[in-house]
């Protein structure tokens, strides 16, 4: 007999509008300038919880300057001014009451560039939680291995916890600054272009990383490479020059964007 | 290095999907044929709703597809995506000629039986095998499978051919059968047009397995078909 | 293409199958250059090779175990007679003091110039502008520098504050002051050696740290000091190098001519292998007797710093290999 039901497809192809109420990240009218060139201007969007959304456009346009502003570090840089709101599970991360330290506590960042610590393997991961006031071995021992399972470096390095961080390769330096970061169980996770310095090879296994650690962090990331856009994010917003030109699901904007200027950056027509 | 990644189980789902598809397809014919031997109204009726849910897979195997190929797969995931496509659009067109068997099943079962010895069993078995076996070669990836039952396309032409000459006599002996016998022409027609199905699917599995295009050239054997290659190579 | 001048190409580079690669002539540039050079280094070498033999050769024979370590009671200016043990102390000590002076106030202003103060105020240009001029002082007039502003300014208004009757204690030279005025002079030695390794730091190391949830401050003294820290000891080994042989700078502020016994207190004076150099050399009654005493007091000297060279060049190179090593 002819059964009328479907089957059920495990790809889950997003259906989340972008900027609905369960927006974990909220920017509105956000304009950022370094003195007097402006690097964003008038941004509004909304990140979702346990997505990933992957930020794309040419080379300064403004995608990893919004990055920098989720976890503040744009505050390091001097003559920033920005106008605007960013507000994370509903407070506005750029008030008097805020505390930067906490905020990064709960944002955490991986870099284009791995940067591990010249320490050991261990101290690497172990860092973060240092300076939450764990210091009992036990403990630490325990979180530290389960980051480098959860960033899927713990067979490769469990018998080598205490040699330097800075003996790995890059692929594997890369996934330590990953498990250097959720070791403190942030709630976000920013990457900017994490993959960019690896080979291929590496480079898949961060990207299968990330859609591991989708079911447990809200996952922001640059990219330059939009072929990893489309692998690994359900949203996608495309910059450029400083302004949000289209935010979408994946989907649409890969396969039908809305704007032409997204549809000529996406097919390589810009320059 | 070969773990399964995250795209794999993608690729794996759509294959599940287009499996699914693939045996509504098979049991639309099989049913179709049935409720024609068997004059039974109402299966007929049920193949033509059937239908609805072989082009609903057709419409999410395409969707799926460009989703997958967004993210730029190469090598043999790609030619997965595309066979797939192609595949599901073959087994949509199945189910259509089935559903057209079902509606002249339907139609003769409200008239008086045709007393003539058709081949229309053995021909719906034939495209029903091929169907089976080119179905078969995809799940298991056998090109050799798949370039075998090419051939047999021809005698399932040969069989509709046979049975159009049975019916043209039929006709012209006795014009009361005119609409019996013009409606068991459209059923040969569509068991045909079923067997051109089977062998496309054949061929993409070729296609899949191998990078080989062994559509239009006439030929489905391997040597016959290097020649031919070779030929196009040199040129 | 081949013309009748040149034969075939080589088919590598050799040069073995045709003329085309062989030099036609000698290259003098080159030679020049290596000869020129090489020259230069060997004269160098050639010059301190001949004055280290020379001390080596006229002080050795002078230089017993009684010389080095007992001071002197009665003739100094006697070779059979000398000790020079309270100049190898006071050396010491006014260098190890001094060490311990401008270590931390080096290291504390380079860590101020780079990680905190903006780089384009005047302010900071100011003090940068401070500290490169502050290089380039005559070592004499930090003398006079050290006596007025340490031993009259400081070392009296103590004395008026922690002393009754108006007994002088610290108004006067003493190895304190000594110290505190050599701190002084190599503070811009220390101040750079350390800007330097702090700036070598790559600035990624101090962001992924502040990403982390780390203050500024936890940074610093986590991640970038201890990174630094082979560059600070360089920076004590060029200041410790300087400060051993520097004899203006202590002139005013703590260097005494004879003392009997090893300075007790920090408020004491000293002796010193410089100053005393200084004294046998001008102030003996008989040159020629006191001539070996020289040689022999300068080769204690040039000795006595290679040792706090290496001293401090090891710990350096300790602390290298613990921070390759890791923690």
């Amino acid at each position: 007999m002819a059964e009328t039901t479907l089957p059920k497809i495990t790809v889950a192809l997003a259906t989340q509008p972008a900027g609905t109420p369960t927006s974990l990240i909220e920017v509105q009218d956000l304009s950022l300038s370094y003195g007097a060139a402006q690097a964003l201007k008038s941004i509004s969007l909304g990140i979702g919880e346990k997505v990933v959304t992957a930020f794309i456009g040419p080379s300064g346009c403004g995608k990893s300057t919004l990055l920098r502003c989720f976890n503040r570090m744009n505050d390091l840089i001097d003559n920033v001014r920005i106008q605007g709101s960013v507000k994370i599970a509903q407070q506005d991360i750029y008030s008097q009451e805020v505390d930067v330290i906490e905020l990064r506590k709960r944002v955490g960042m991986v870099f284009q560039k791995s940067n591990p610590f010249p320490k050991s393997i261990f101290e690497n991961v172990a860092y973060g939680l240092r300076l939450q006031g764990i210091t009992r071995n036990s403990q630490l021992a325990a979180a530290v291995e389960e980051s480098l399972r959860q960033a899927a470096l713990w067979e490769e390095v469990k018998d080598r916890l205490h040699t330097s961080g800075l003996g790995l390769s890059g692929g594997q330096q890369q996934r330590l600054c990953i498990a250097r970061a959720i070791a403190i169980k942030p709630e976000i996770i920013l990457m900017d272009e994490p993959a960019s310095a690896l080979d291929p090879i590496a480079t898949t296994r961060v990207e299968e990383l990330i859609l591991d650690l989708k079911k447990d962090y809200t996952i922001v990331i640059v990219t330059h490479n939009m072929q990893q856009a489309a692998r690994i994010s359900d949203f996608t917003a495309f910059f450029y020059l400083g302004e949000l030109v289209e935010y979408g699901t994946t989907s649409k904007i890969f396969t039908n964007p809305a704007k032409k200027q997204t549809e000529d950056y996406v097919t390589g027509r810009f320059g | 290095m070969a773990i399964q990644t995250h795209f794999d189980k993608e690729l794996s789902d759509l294959k599940e999907i287009l499996l699914t598809m693939a045996s509504h397809a098979e049991a639309a014919v099989k049913n179709a044929i049935e409720a024609l031997t068997n004059r039974d109204y109402d299966l007929a009726q049920r193949v033509r709703e059937d239908d609805t849910v072989i082009d609903k897979f057709e419409l999410e195997v395409d969707e799926m597809a460009i989703h997958l190929l967004a993210k730029a797969p190469l090598a043999s995931n790609l030619r997965l995506i595309m066979v797939a496509t192609k595949i599901s659009q073959n087994l949509e067109r199945v189910g259509d000629e089935a559903s057209k068997i079902s509606n002249r099943a339907r139609d003769l079962a409200q008239e008086a039986p045709l007393k003539l010895t058709l081949d229309i069993p053995r021909m719906s078995n034939l495209v029903l095998q091929m169907l089976k076996g080119a179905l078969d070669a995809f799940v298991n990836q056998d090109p050799t499978a798949a370039r075998a039952l090419i051939p047999r396309d021809k005698e399932v032409d040969a069989l509709n051919k046979q049975i159009y000459r049975d019916l043209s006599n039929q006709m012209m002996q006795d014009p009361e059968t005119i609409t019996r016998c013009l409606n068991l022409m459209i059923v040969a027609k569509s068991l045909e047009r079923i067997g051109d199905h089977a062998t496309n699917v054949a061929e993409e599995v070729v296609y899949l397995c191998e990078a080989q295009d062994i559509r239009h050239t006439g030929k489905g054997s391997s040597a016959a078909l290097q020649t031919e290659m070779e030929h196009k190579r040199a040129v | 293409m081949t013309s009748a001048g040149t034969t075939t190409h080589a088919n590598d580079f050799t040069g073995k199958k045709g003329r085309r690669f062989r030099a036609a002539r000698i290259d003098w540039a080159s030679l020049l250059g290596t000869g020129a050079t090489g020259l230069a280094t060997l004269l160098i070498v050639a010059i301190l090779g001949i004055i280290l033999g020379n001390i080596f050769i006229n002080g050795l024979p002078h230089v017993s175990w009684r010389f080095v370590s007992t001071g002197t009671a009665t003739d100094m200016f006697d070779v059979n007679k000398a000790g020079i043990l309270p100049m190898i102390f006071g050396t010491t000590a006014r260098v190890i003091l001094m060490t311990l002076f401008v270590l931390p106030m080096g290291v504390l202003t380079a860590i101020y110039l780079t990680e905190y103060a903006r780089i384009h105020s005047p302010f900071t240009r100011i003090i940068r502008g401070a500290v490169n001029n502050l290089a380039g002082v005559p070592s004499i007039v930090f003398g006079l520098f050290g006596a007025g502003f340490f031993v009259h300014f400081i070392g009296r208004g103590m004395d008026s504050a922690l002393q009754s009757g108006g007994a002088i204690v610290w108004g006067q030279p003493a190895l304190i002051w000594a110290s505190a005025t050599l701190a002084v002079m190599t503070l811009p030695v220390v101040i750079i050696a350390t800007e330097e390794s702090l700036r070598a730091i790559p600035q990624g190391l101090r962001e992924a740290s502040l990403a982390l949830g780390a203050s500024k401050l936890e940074t610093i003294i986590k991640i970038v000091l201890p990174q630094a820290v082979p560059g600070i000891m360089t920076g004590a080994i060029l200041a410790i190098s300087r400060a051993a042989g520097e004899v203006a700078p202590i002139l005013f502020t703590g260097a005494a001519y004879y003392m009997r016994d090893l300075p007790s207190s920090l408020h004491d004076q000293f002796m010193d292998l410089g100053y005393h150099v200084f004294i046998l050399s001008t102030q003996s009654p008989n040159v020629d007797k006191t001539r070996p005493l020289l040689y022999a007091t300068v080769l204690v000297l040039l000795c006595l710093t290679f040792m706090l060279n290496i001293v401090a060049i090891f710990v350096r190179a300790k602390m290298r290999k613990k921070a390759r090593m890791l923690h």
